[in-house]
């Protein structure tokens, strides 16, 4: 106990700590509030939130490459496609009308290593011939490699049907499950449970336990020796060779490493949504999740996390409600004929924010660089240096 | 001739050409194993090419550059520094957002064991080897003297204390034959007796040290022998009081007598 209240004191001034453990109670204790809250009609909410954790994953894995390794991904989007497709292909129908003509079921929970390790390998796949270009010209080179692999699955019509995607994915399952008042149910244990779309805390619960998995992992790695050399290559690449760091391999394995995640993350994605369609993984997705790392503070882990999670509520949460939110204040202010269409004019209060959403959101993004620069939460060493002040900078003029 | 019968390092016809820029011209010359061996020259001499064509950021054009009985002309940077050749750099390049003591740590990369699997789930083979370099890293600051700051940015360093890091990053990777690029720049008079120390000490170590260096006095003090290159060639070598009379170096430096 003693031990216990030492820690707590210790850590109560460190942001990251202070992040992960805001982040563990809400991540607990989420479910039953918002089934509480609304009634037990939360159902919707509780699904929102396992998709944002989605991308808490995607966050995590991109802050590998980008924030550790330094190395630019704008086509990061291409993995989590990898990732959706090889579990949409590996456990539906799909197969049958393929050249194949025999329906593959494997099961979710070796889908998701399968995809891990394809994700990873097609990282590896992109990263040999591309790593030896650096900064802007590795940047163009994962953009082209974002845009080739949507549009291959869908041009591979025999395998993937093309636009119409995959439909109707296996149905993940485990022997047992236990459900509670959490789930706006009974305490009771389920056998041969079944992850149908509409448990949604169900899906929550697995999201949540594979991004706790994530964090202690990419957390280790962060502070081991593969880590320090990410960081070296990332600080000055010539130095680090240098000193014996392969940078070619080190920098493979932050792109297949940090490819990885968003592998496990699309075989979810496409387990959930039990849809994968070459849509969902375009150029778009891949600047989010970049903007998430970069807004939340690159090269830190928790930081990439708050970042994701704040992006994913502006986007899916707080911008499509908006309008109607607006509506619903301009009424209870007496504010009526805000609300009141006029033709060829005036398109009402709601319709008119609906058309300002995406200038909204630019606006939040600008407002928050500009506050933050650093992201929301950087990385501890740097904030202790802004902290700290520059007193102690370096000479640079020498002659 | 008093070189030892196996030098640690031996240049043989070592050729660099940028184009038609004759760079390093056939340069020839033994580093005797266990001394302290200078490289001198005017600027622009072909000083710091004929570095990175030992520690293989350059390939020769021609010419073999045998270390410990072995040709590494064209070896990877990476793989010299695993074969043992550490080296400073000429203008500072330490990783800047990275602790003075993570910075050494990358050093000791080179010597560590721990595979992604044990760096993935901290295993404890990991975390022992963790303990054991991070100790290790401390001593090396502690050795060039600079261990108070083991937690700063190493950008935040005053500008001698970042070459001593530096050296203490080179010393890190665990090294038979230390490079340094001019580690003297920019120092005062009272820093230059310091390093000169510092480089005796690495010398006890069992450590051969290869300097480039500008100042003459540090050249003449502290090394038993010395090469001079002038546009790219060799124009002398010897022990410091034979290269100090020499006239072609007086010449090269002084500029040619009326």
């Amino acid at each position: 106990m003693k031990r216990l209240s030492k820690l707590v004191r210790e850590q109560s001034k460190n942001p990251n700590a202070i992040a992960y453990a805001a982040m563990a109670v809400a991540g607990l204790t989420f479910p039953g509030i918002a089934q509480f809250a609304t009634g037990g009609n939360a159902d919707y909410l509780v699904s929102l939130a396992a998709d944002a954790g989605v991308f808490v994953l995607l966050a995590i894995g991109l802050n590998v490459v980008v924030g550790f390794a330094g190395l630019l991904d704008l086509g990061y989007a291409a993995f989590f496609a990898i990732g959706s497709y090889t579990y949409g292909m590996l456990a539906s129908q799909q197969l049958i009308s393929s050249p194949l003509h025999t329906a593959l079921h494997v099961p979710f929970w070796i889908a998701l290593v399968l995809g891990m390790f394809i994700a990873a390998g097609a990282g590896a796949l992109l990263g040999a011939p591309t790593l030896r270009l650096r900064g802007d010209y590795l940047a163009i080179v994962t953009l082209g490699f974002g845009e080739i692999v949507p549009r291959f699955f869908r041009n591979m019509r025999e395998w993937t049907s093309g636009v119409n995607g995959i439909s109707a994915l296996d149905v993940p399952t485990l022997p047992f499950w236990i459900t509670g008042p959490w789930a706006n149910t009974e305490l009771a244990i389920e056998q041969n449970f079944r992850f149908v779309t509409f448990n949604a805390t169900a899906w929550y619960v697995l999201i949540v336990i594979l991004i706790v998995a994530s964090v202690i992992g990419v957390n280790n790695l962060h502070g081991s020796r593969l880590g320090r050399a990410w960081m070296a290559v990332r600080e000055d690449e010539t130095a680090a060779a240098a000193m014996g760091v392969n940078t070619v391999n080190t920098k493979l394995l932050a792109f297949a490493i940090g490819a990885s995640f968003s592998g496990f993350a699309g075989a979810f994605y496409g387990a959930k949504l039990s849809l994968v369609s070459p849509e969902s993984f375009g150029f778009v997705v891949s600047i989010t999740i970049l903007s998430m790392v970069v807004l939340g503070g690159m090269g830190n882990i928790p930081g990439a996390m708050v970042g994701a999670l704040l992006l994913y509520a502006v986007l899916y949460k707080f911008l499509p409600d908006a309008p109607l939110q607006a509506a619903s204040l301009a009424h209870s202010l007496g504010l009526d004929w805000l609300n009141t269409v006029v033709p060829d004019g005036w398109p009402g209060l709601g319709e008119f924010v609906s058309r300002l959403k995406f200038i909204i959101f630019g606006l939040i993004l600008v407002t928050i660089m500009l506050v933050r620069p650093q992201g929301l939460l950087p990385s501890r060493l740097r904030a202790q240096e802004l902290k700290r002040g520059v007193h102690d900078e370096p000479v640079t003029t020498v002659p | 001739m008093n070189t030892s019968p196996q030098p640690i390092l031996s240049l043989q016809g070592v050729i660099k050409r940028f184009g038609g820029l004759t760079a390093v011209d056939q340069v020839s010359f033994d580093v005797p194993k266990g001394e302290v061996f200078s490289l001198i020259g005017p600027n622009g001499a072909g000083k710091t090419t004929l570095f990175n064509c030992i520690t293989g950021m350059h390939v020769p054009t021609a010419g073999k550059v045998v270390f410990e009985g072995r040709d590494i002309a064209g070896t990877k940077p990476y793989r010299t520094a695993q074969l043992g050749i550490a080296r400073t750099f000429q203008n500072i390049r330490l990783f800047e957002y990275m602790s003075a003591v993570d910075n050494v740590k990358v050093g000791e990369h080179v010597r560590m064991k721990a595979k992604l699997w044990d760096a993935m789930f901290r295993t404890p083979f990991a975390r022992r080897e963790e303990k054991r370099v991070t100790e290790r890293a401390m001593e090396f600051l502690r050795f060039v003297g600079i261990e108070r700051h083991a937690d700063k940015y190493a950008r935040n360093l005053a500008y001698g204390q970042q070459r001593r890091l530096e050296i203490a990053r080179a010393l890190a990777t665990e090294p038979h034959l230390l490079l340094l690029d001019e580690p003297a720049a920019g120092f005062t008079p009272q820093e230059k007796v310091e390093l000169m120390a510092l480089v005796n000490q690495i010398i006890s170590r069992g450590i051969t040290v290869f300097l480039i260096e500008h100042d003459m006095k540090v050249v003449m003090e502290v090394s038993q022998r010395i090469v001079v290159l002038d546009h790219g060639e060799k124009i002398a070598e010897g022990v410091p009081t034979e290269v100090r009379n020499n006239p072609r170096v007086i010449e090269a430096y002084l500029g040619k007598s009326a």
